[in-house]
């Protein structure tokens, strides 16, 4: 186990110097000794690119991999002490289940009695224990990935786990029980886990940090709560979140910021903006009410509404924004016609897509 | 379920059924036919029954001592073409490029012997071992090695072996090579993550993985080494002696050279025969092994 950190660590396939080429931009960053993260982010972010780097399979471009202060950039991928588990379950299927599960083991020169012991271990906290003298073919998606986790997760020593969108062959019922496993091995083996999804879910419910990736940068590192509340990045509030944030351009000026002519009030003061960028505040819909038009209320047109069970969404317009809103339970607006009630501690302004703090 | 019962189907496999008899089931009855009498020429032919048969299978007799001294050369011939051309075909396989240029360049360059005609192979290497003319003859010569595959067996052996595994080692290669690439690169990286050694890497993936294209490869080459006629009839004509005269090069003395369509056609059924018999070994014993007998229910 390791603590690994990343010094201004940036990689490109094309093996081009020219920036827009990279598919991971330059980062630092520190991964904590026996956190569970996840990195979230859309298809082409780099996530896999990032993971990759820190298990070896790829080679940076630029920059370094530090597990404990130990420069680890040039080292092989099996000198590196890391297990990964693969989006699609690898199996040797003339071996055993249980030969699989020992094969890390095994290759690293593992005492028998040793490497039984922890296959045992293993095997019993993914159920397979019945099925350990097996032969691993023609099993199940979900048994196979089974296997590769266990594969992942066999060796102790390890500086991290990897799982690069593991869970992404198997069945969705099926899916909820192995992440809760996974979340309880975590618990129980102490491992440091990073865990590469582009499900928004997987990563909030698997993780203590979210490392939200877009464009090969990371936007955003922190708890599900940190990245619910307070997004530092436009593309983090409208990614996380079910319908994401409202990003609406304004003028914002001191504590008031306007749109469409209609003044809000901010919880904090923004009195030095960049001068040309492009300014957005951005509020959760779970913070915007609508209510019957009213005078001193932004008023909105209301397209649709989303009846999500517990909770309904309504789709309004104003002028060419969209926006989605919090309907109060039995409200009906009868012609569509509301006005819109913003929570001013949950308004942010945001300057070229990047969070800006305002003072007191 | 309700089925339409509809005997015009019949015609639609009639044209394969035609096909098939007149090119396979006919001659193969006119074989038959062949091998179950005698003829003295005039075409006058005389019943003989299972006479030729049991004569071919009989060591003690002609036929058949030249029968089994041509089958054991054939199959001690086919064995080590198989122990050759297999591993090699797999090494070279292995070292093949795996993108770039130079994968055209590799396939193309181990296409061309198996582009050439089979008494062309041989001719070259006739001419090439020849000790006044050719390249490798001459300079076996030089450097003061007595080799000459007219005169000795083992030169003869050498030269129809290193023949046959230069015309055919890239059909194994590229069998071999079609099936590593069909891997999925997951499984190099997965291996990689669990420190297997280049070693291990063969063992658990590559070899498994090769596993069909294997079985093909050894078909094919155990069919055509067990057959194989032009080659060696080219470079040494089944001598020096019989040494290299293999089962279809005595096949053909008995039914051209001697004409005794009788004996030849005996010969030929069971030479049909044995073939068939080691193909569906090599088939059954291939595609069981690793494979598990009970069958099984996924795991939960």
């Amino acid at each position: 186990m390791a603590r690994i950190d990343l010094v201004d660590l940036a990689h490109s396939y094309s093996g081009n110097d020219a920036p827009e080429s990279f598919a991971l931009k330059p980062i630092s960053m520190t991964w904590r000794q026996g956190g569970a993260y996840a990195l979230l982010g859309p298809s082409g972010c780099g996530k896999t690119t990032l993971l990759n780097l820190i298990s070896g399979i790829v080679t940076p471009s630029r920059g370094k991999i530090l597990f404990d202060g130990r420069d680890m950039t040039a080292l092989s991928t099996q000198k590196r002490n890391i297990a990964q588990v693969f989006q699609f379950p690898v199996i040797y299927d003339t071996m055993s289940v249980g030969e699989n599960l020992a094969f890390p083991l095994k290759n690293r020169g593992v005492p028998k009695s040793e490497s039984d012991a922890r296959v045992a271990e293993i095997a019993a906290l993914l159920d397979l224990t019945p099925y350990l003298s097996r032969k691993a073919t023609r099993l199940t998606a979900d048994a196979k990935q089974k296997i590769s986790l266990g594969r992942g997760l066999v060796r102790s020593d390890v500086a991290a786990v990897l799982f690069d969108e593991p869970l992404t062959v198997i069945d969705p019922e099926l899916k909820w029980q192995l992440r809760s496993k996974l979340k309880a091995l975590h618990r129980t083996l102490d491992l440091t886990m990073i865990y590469v999804t582009h499900d928004q879910t997987e990563a909030l419910t698997f993780a203590d940090t979210v490392v939200v990736m877009h464009d090969g940068r990371v936007v955003q590192s922190g708890t599900p709560t940190e990245l619910f509340d307070k997004p530092a990045h436009t593309f983090v509030g409208y990614f996380i979140g079910s319908p994401g944030m409202n990003i609406v351009p304004a003028e914002v000026r001191g504590r008031e910021a306007r749109i469409d002519g209609h003044t809000i009030a901010l919880n904090r003061s923004y009195h030095r903006l960049p001068s040309g960028a492009k300014i957005e505040i951005g509020v959760r819909p779970e913070f915007v009410e609508i209510a019957p038009a009213a005078p001193g209320l932004l008023a909105a047109n209301i397209e649709r509404i989303d009846d999500l069970g517990r909770i309904r969404f309504a789709r309004v317009r104003i002028g060419n924004a969209k926006l989605a809103a919090r309907v109060p339970p039995s409200l009906s607006i009868p012609d569509n016609a509301a006005g819109l009630l913003f929570d001013p501690s949950h308004v942010h302004v945001y300057a070229d897509s990047v969070l800006v703090e305002g003072s007191a | 379920m309700d089925r339409t019962v509809n005997q015009k189907a019949w015609f639609l496999v009639l044209p394969v059924f035609l096909v098939v008899a007149f090119s396979a089931v006919l001659p193969l009855m006119t074989v038959v036919n062949y091998s179950m009498q005698d003829t003295f020429g005039n075409n006058q032919f005389f019943w003989n029954g299972v006479g030729w048969f049991k004569e071919l299978l009989d060591p003690s007799t002609d036929l058949g001592g030249r029968f089994f001294a041509s089958l054991w050369r054939n199959l001690f011939f086919s064995a080590v073409i198989l122990a050759i051309e297999v591993p090699l075909g797999i090494v070279v396989a292995l070292s093949m490029p795996r993108r770039g240029w130079s994968v055209a360049a590799c396939l193309v360059i181990m296409a061309l012997p198996l582009l050439i005609p089979w008494n062309v192979v041989g001719t070259i290497w006739q001419i090439f071992g020849r000790p006044d003319i050719g390249l490798l003859g001459y300079v076996l010569h030089k450097i003061g090695l007595n080799y000459n595959y007219v005169s000795n067996d083992l030169d003869a052996w050498a030269t129809v072996i290193v023949m046959d595994v230069w015309h055919w080692t890239s059909l194994v290669a590229l069998l071999c090579y079609a099936g590593l690439k069909s891997i999925p690169d997951a499984y190099y990286q997965a291996a990689q993550i669990d420190g297997a050694s280049r070693w291990a890497v063969f063992k658990a993936i590559q070899l498994p993985k090769m596993n069909r294209v294997l079985l093909i490869a050894v078909l094919l080459r155990f069919m055509d080494s067990f057959m194989i006629y032009t080659e060696p009839f080219v470079v040494t004509g089944g001598g020096p002696g019989n040494s290299t005269t293999f089962v279809s090069i005595e096949l053909v003395k008995i039914a051209l050279g001697q004409f005794d369509l009788g004996k030849a056609a005996a010969l030929s059924l069971v030479y049909n025969l044995i073939i068939i018999i080691v193909c569906w070994v090599f088939y059954t014993v291939m595609t069981n092994a690793g494979a598990e007998r009970q069958p099984s229910k996924g795991v939960a």
